[in-house]
């Protein structure tokens, strides 16, 4: 390709591509590199901020709650992600594209307008628990919200479009052939599924387990809002650090460990899946 | 075992189209019969009701005596090779040639050693543990082939299986497809829109289209004798003249075309046509003969201009202009006596007995 340009416009290309890198790397990079650096300067030089990761109870609960949080919101959203993706790929094509249409109008909502729709919903004297009460379900209202399960709620809810785009765009390059083919040899309709679909459909499900999972580790208006102070997960925890009790030191470890953890699993996915492709470079 | 296919009165309808309508089919056991017809003729849906992944909207399939209307693909036993074989990408081919065995709970050994066996069939020794991807278009066609029939099925079906492949190959493959049936016995029901591929295969030809059976019989039969312009048309190269009936006697009649008289003998089955009826005739381009000197009375013939030659290999294709209208040849080259060349004159002649009568359903 750089082959084909000439020096002055490759000149071009460089200087066009520069402003974005200069602005990265003085709004982004730099102020990121100065957090990891207040993490291993502050309060004194030296680990000491990361040994709280092995002293800490708070902290390692902080983290035990947040990773048990994002496995659980990963895994559904990965079900019902599958679903709608299943669906999209095998009706009618109209159908579908209105289907992944639906998906993306989830993006237009933001995240405070989506949690505190929960909120209206979900809280003690909220829609549902009035329904269940009037309809004589339930005799006191139930606990919906701040705890994990109105966490984990709100989460899915947000990350379903982002479970159901990486597999319907693996499920849509599965010959629509191969479920066919397997009755045909034999296999009832379950069977085809497990043994012939589902293993086609697995790197779909890796990347979206991936993104989603990732994304969710840094959740902090849903869980703040929903979680209600009770059920903190570490971005909430992060920024009460630097707000509330100022200890820099702390917080800016948490999000080095945070980052750390993030690349550390990207790179053990890079072994299963093209990152490259995951991401849509390629 | 082969086995018997019925079709009774089978209709197939998608929304607001009959994609198969009224089909009553017999295929007898250890047959090779192929249906042909053009795209989105229905033939393909015929295949599938075959199958069991489309139902018909009204109508019973039988399998020998036993009423499989019902019943879903797998519990069919037929083998299927798709258009585009359909392997499984994510399986070596051993892994997919075992599928349909290990679905069976069949064991281990039995398994490796009827792979084994399956392998040395379709002649892929020594590529099982190759992933489809890695093979040709053959190949991937073989293990598809090999996979529709590791386990024994009853009938084997094949869906525009040859269509992905080039001439020779494919020449080679219909070859040994010919040789699997008559090795196997199975019953083999074929799908193409390739009348090459029919006439040279099938014991049999059923032509579909719009969703209906127009005709069957054995390749020469249809060819010989097509019933209808469509037949005429689809299978080959035809003549066609309308003509109208000058003169009818029990075994044979005379037709007139711009002015011209021609003699058709009639078949056995033909229906007698009064004189004054319009009938169409058909013709084929290669039981005309091309001669320089004016043939002999006694048989139906034309003075005629070249307009165009098409050298085929073994043969030419020799466009003239007649005093009834255009019309085409096929002579073999080595058999050509005249120099065939644009504007030269040769006379045609054919047999009272070359023709047809074609249902005129144009």
């Amino acid at each position: 390709m750089t082959a084909d340009l000439d020096a002055s416009t490759l000149r071009i290309y460089w200087l066009l591509l520069a402003v974005p890198l200069v602005l990265l790397a003085v709004f982004y990079l730099y102020p990121l590199s100065r957090v990891l650096w207040l993490s291993v300067t502050v309060p004194t030089p030296g680990f000491e901020n990361f040994e709280k990761l092995y002293s800490s109870a708070a902290i390692q609960r902080i983290i035990w709650t947040t990773v048990r949080i994002c496995v659980l919101t990963t895994m559904i959203a990965l079900l019902l992600g599958y679903v709608v993706a299943y669906a999209a790929v095998h009706v009618r094509s109209l159908h579908g594209e209105m289907m992944l249409f639906l998906v993306l109008l989830s993006f237009w909502l933001s995240v405070l307008i989506r949690a505190f729709a929960w909120l209206t919903l979900l809280q003690r004297n909220g829609l549902i628990n009035d329904w269940l009460m009037s309809w004589g379900l339930i005799d006191s209202p139930l606990t919906l919200v701040r705890n994990e399960f109105g966490v984990a709620l709100g989460m899915v809810h947000y990350m379903v479009p982002y479970a159901a785009l990486p597999i319907y765009a693996n499920l849509k390059g599965i010959d629509p052939r191969l479920v066919p083919a397997a009755r045909g040899l034999g296999a009832t309709a379950l069977q085809a599924f497990v043994k012939v679909y589902l293993p086609m459909s697995l790197p779909g499900l890796i990347s979206a387990s991936v993104l989603t999972f990732i994304f969710s580790l840094g959740f902090y208006i849903t869980p703040a809002l929903l979680g209600g102070g009770k059920t903190v997960m570490i971005a909430e925890y992060i920024a009460v650090q630097i707000n509330e009790t100022l200890n820099w030191g702390v917080a800016t470890m948490l999000a080095t460990t945070l980052l750390l953890a993030i690349f550390a699993i990207l790179a053990a996915m890079s072994f299963f899946v093209d990152l490259r492709k995951m991401f849509g470079v390629k | 075992m082969p086995v018997s296919l019925r079709l009774e009165a089978v209709s197939k309808r998608y929304s607001d189209q009959l994609a198969v309508d009224d089909v009553s089919l017999e295929i007898g056991a250890g047959r090779f019969v192929t249906l042909l017809g053009p795209s989105g003729s229905g033939k393909t849906t015929i295949l599938m009701v075959i199958a069991g992944f489309a139902r018909p909207t009204s109508g019973r399939i039988f399998a020998g005596s036993q009423d499989i209307t019902d019943h879903p693909p797998e519990r069919r036993e037929f083998g299927m090779v798709f258009q585009g074989y359909a392997l499984f990408p994510n399986m070596t081919v051993a892994e997919n040639l075992a599928f349909p065995l290990k679905l069976r709970k069949m064991p281990r050994a039995t398994i490796e050693r009827e792979v084994e066996r399956m392998l040395d069939t379709v002649r892929l020794v020594g590529l099982a543990q190759r992933y489809p991807r890695e093979l040709s278009g053959g190949q991937q066609q073989r293990v598809a082939l090999a996979r529709a029939l590791i386990f024994n099925p009853q009938v084997l079906l094949l869906d525009e299986s040859l269509s992905a492949l080039d001439k020779k190959l494919r020449a080679g493959l219909q070859e040994e497809l010919r040789d699997l049936h008559t090795r196997l016995g199975t019953t083999f029901v074929f799908v193409t829109h390739d009348q090459d591929e029919a006439l040279s295969m099938s014991d049999e030809v059923v032509i579909v289209n719009h969703g209906r059976i127009i005709q069957r019989g054995a390749p020469k039969a249809l060819y010989d004798r097509p019933q209808s312009h469509f037949v005429a048309d689809f299978l080959g190269r035809a003549n066609f003249f309308d003509a109208v009936v000058a003169a009818a006697s029990a075994r044979e009649l005379t037709y007139r075309i711009a002015g011209c008289a021609f003699r058709h003998a009639l078949h056995a089955g033909d229906a007698a046509a009064p004189a004054g009826e319009p009938i169409l005739i058909g013709l084929r381009p290669e039981k005309i003969a091309l001669t320089r000197q004016e043939p002999a009375e006694g048989t139906n013939k034309l003075a005629a201009e070249i307009t165009s030659v098409t050298y085929e290999g073994p043969n030419q294709h020799i466009r003239v202009t007649t005093p009834i209208g255009a019309m085409q040849v096929v002579a073999a080259s080595s058999q050509l006596e005249i120099e065939a060349a644009r504007g030269a004159r040769a006379w045609l002649s054919w047999r009272p007995d070359a023709s047809v009568v074609l249902h005129d359903d144009r």
